[in-house]
């Protein structure tokens, strides 16, 4: 029988994978940005679960909201990306460091 | 007596001293003065010592001059126990010490290490007589020891020459062996008595031989044959018994005076001495007793064998006295102790002759030792000549010369020895030294006729030079000379059938075979004129004559003998391997085990694995250890997430 430690099991996994994502590999702007998807993907699926489990719908109606923002957020980030990459000709994270003190 | 006996010892170590340390203020003069004069006044107190025992009829002396350490109850002194043993060997030791310091001023004339050189022969004389005085096993180990340095140091004495300082370090490695036996044995004789003292050993000779030991453990042995046999391997070591004889034909790399001194009259005596004072405890071991007779008829036999054929002419008379030595200790595995002393005693005069007449000749020669390229000294040389054949007659036994007497007896005693109906000990001893008789004559004589009589095979340039040698080498040539001919006439009927040694030597009843033959002594007269009826004479006068046809009448036919007979000729030339056996065998084995250990072992195991090794595998570590040390805050930080993450995930999952 799969319960809600399960979802919140794989949820935990799914967070901590993107976190260590974002910091092994520093290089790619483009797998840092897939990693925050995954992020908010995990926490997605927190909310599905504790919705399901409490019977509270609440928690579904955030996710749609949660899964909207993060579109966005990833359309502007990739544009970014891509102005980022017409100025540099590089998207690796550690030669932006033009603003650095 | 006391302070005579001290300053016997002490006087030869005084000048030895003076001598080498006073570097060259002292001058050449100076130093062989003051050597002389030390040992001179110690051989006339020998001397006088000698005659306060034997003619007064002193009582003998021992006692302890100083208390070095004691130990648990064990004493640990020096002392003196002289009786009469000792005092025959003092005179001994102190005579040709003498003889051999006059020569050495004629022989090392233009030596650049003449004080040095006296200097030695006087330590030499003090060790001697501190072995040969002592009264406990430790004195008598020291003295045992220092004889052996001073004779590493005079072998190796010309240290420029390769030659000299392999036959030293020789001389030393092999020595070593012997030692190493005689300390386990003097160990063995602290461990069954726990004294050193001579005196209180002898006295529980008997509770000892009653007693077991199990070396091995599961095998006990008897205590008394264990020690005996130890203490024979030390006398074995020093007085170059097979098969630790290998050291004494190449210690002739030294100058000919110690050759004469240490490697034939004295200290290789001492292993006969030793086993002759310890006779009290050698009567009580069958199976010692048996060890000895037949460690000592192979050397006298085999040894003398391969002096045939050398080409040396002190490497002759090296082999020869490793054969004489040979003969000395089968008479004392015959129990004939007396016997084996007399002949120590008269071959420490000829043999000391036998060299110094070498020497002569060698000067003589400009250096040059091979008997190939001398022959027909004798008209140039006449008193050397002359006394060298005095030498050589008392060598063979030549009726009335000294080694007649002792010789004679001797294989005399074995004949009788109570040895006699036990099969093979007795006819391997017998035979021994019966052929060898024929055998010493065969190459004593070879040796005098190549020298002194044929053909001069020299080069002219030498034999322009050849010339008498001047009077310090003829003079203790001379003085030497006359014991070797008369000393046996007179001593032997004292020193092997009087009691001379009184309690000095022990002998059990049924093994005492000279007061045997005593009984049926009739004087030296008697003896003299009974030779020819003898086989030992008739065995001399063979090897004589056979030595007079082979190297004088036709000189032709050596060279077809070698030719027939050249696998026989190689095993001795090549002295029955043996050194081919010790290097390539023991000296190149233990190379090998060192190198393997020092590859192995020490490269490998414990300087790559375990010193370098631990460093390595320390750096490697931290080499890894260091790629979590970023210094970047978000390294931690994912330290810290995986961590908190894996301990939630412990508090859910397992517990």
């Amino acid at each position: 029988m799969i319960g809600l430690q399960h979802y919140l099991t794989l949820a935990a996994m799914l967070f901590v994978l993107s976190i260590a994502g974002i910091i092994v590999n520093r290089r790619n702007l483009i797998l840092i940005l897939m990693c925050i998807e995954l992020m908010l993907l995990a926490v997605n699926f927190n909310f599905i679960a504790f919705s399901r489990y409490l019977g509270d719908d609440t928690g579904q109606v955030f996710v749609f909201f949660i899964l909207t923002v993060a579109a966005a957020e990833s359309a502007i980030g990739l544009a970014i990306l891509v102005v980022l990459f017409r100025n540099r000709r590089s998207i690796n994270v550690q030669e932006l460091n033009t603003m650095k003190g | 007596m006391y302070n005579y006996y001290l300053t016997i010892v002490l006087a030869p170590l005084a000048a030895a001293i003076v001598a080498g340390l006073s570097g060259k203020q002292l001058r050449r003069a100076g130093a062989h003065w003051i050597t002389i004069l030390a040992v001179g006044l110690s051989f006339a107190l020998s001397v006088f010592v000698l005659k306060h025992q034997v003619i007064d009829g002193g009582a003998v002396d021992n006692f302890y001059v100083y208390t070095w350490a004691v130990t648990d109850g064990l004493r640990m002194e020096v002392g003196f126990l002289v009786d009469r043993l000792t005092a025959l060997m003092m005179v001994v030791v102190t005579f040709v010490s003498l003889m051999v310091h006059i020569y050495t001023i004629g022989y090392m004339r233009d030596d650049p290490g003449y004080e040095r050189f006296f200097s030695y022969i006087s330590l030499f004389t003090f060790s001697m007589l501190m072995l040969v005085m002592s009264n406990n096993f430790l004195q008598l180990f020291f003295g045992w020891e220092a004889v052996g340095l001073v004779s590493y140091l005079l072998i190796g004495f010309w240290y420029k020459r390769e030659t000299a300082i392999v036959a030293n370090l020789k001389a030393f490695l092999v020595n070593r062996v012997g030692d190493f036996g005689f300390i386990l044995g003097i160990a063995a004789i602290v461990f069954m008595t726990n004294s050193l003292d001579y005196a209180t050993v002898f006295a529980s000779a008997e509770s000892i031989a009653a007693q077991d030991i199990e070396v091995i453990s599961g095998s006990p042995w008897n205590a008394m044959t264990v020690i005996c046999i130890l203490l024979f391997i030390g006398a074995m070591g020093k007085s170059a018994q097979a098969p630790l004889h290998v050291w004494l034909p190449d210690s002739m790399e030294g100058p000919t005076p110690i050759s004469a001194l240490i490697h034939a009259a004295t200290m290789v005596t001492a292993g006969i001495f030793m086993v002759a004072r310890m006779s009290p405890l050698y009567e009580l071991s069958e199976t010692a007793l048996a060890v000895v007779i037949i460690i000592g008829a192979i050397t006298a036999f085999f040894m003398g064998l391969v002096g045939i054929v050398q080409n040396d002419i002190k490497r002759v008379i090296a082999y020869s006295t490793l054969s004489q030595l040979g003969y000395m200790t089968v008479a004392l595995g015959a129990s004939a102790y007396s016997a084996a002393i007399f002949h120590l005693m008269t071959h420490a005069f000829f043999k000391a002759l036998l060299f110094l007449a070498a020497g002569s000749v060698i000067i003589a020669m400009h250096h040059e030792q091979d008997i190939r390229k001398m022959g027909g000294i004798r008209k140039y040389m006449p008193i050397t000549y002359w006394t060298a054949l005095v030498g050589t007659l008392a060598l063979i036994g030549f009726p009335g010369s000294s080694g007649f007497f002792s010789k004679d007896l001797l294989i005399e005693a074995v004949r009788d020895s109570h040895w006699h109906g036990q099969g093979a000990v007795y006819w391997i001893a017998y035979l021994s030294v019966l052929l060898g008789v024929f055998v010493t004559a065969l190459y004593s004589f070879r040796l005098f006729f190549l020298v002194f009589h044929g053909e001069e095979r020299m080069d002219d340039e030498i034999k322009s030079h050849l010339r008498e040698t001047p009077w310090v080498i003829t003079v203790p040539l001379v003085m030497l000379a006359v014991p070797s001919a008369i000393i046996g006439w007179y001593t032997v009927q004292p020193v092997l059938f009087g009691n001379y040694f009184g309690d000095a030597i022990a002998v059990a009843g049924n093994h005492d075979v000279l007061a045997k033959i005593g009984a049926g002594w009739h004087g030296s007269l008697s003896l003299v004129q009974h030779a020819v009826q003898t086989p030992v004479f008739w065995l001399a006068a063979g090897g004589a004559l056979t030595a007079w046809f082979l190297y004088v009448k036709r000189p032709d036919i050596p060279a077809t003998i070698k030719d027939k007979l050249s696998g026989l000729y190689n095993l001795l030339d090549r002295k029955y391997y043996f050194d081919d056996l010790y290097i390539k065998g023991f000296a190149a084995g233990g190379r090998a085990i060192g190198r393997t250990l020092s590859e192995k072992g020490d490269q490998f195991l414990i300087d790559g694995i375990l010193v370098n090794g631990t460093a390595n595998a320390v750096s490697r570590l931290a080499g890894v250890m260091r790629q979590l040390q970023t210094g970047y805050l978000y390294t931690y930080a994912f330290a810290m997430i995986i961590g908190l993450t894996m301990l939630l995930g412990w508090l859910i999952w397992l517990r």
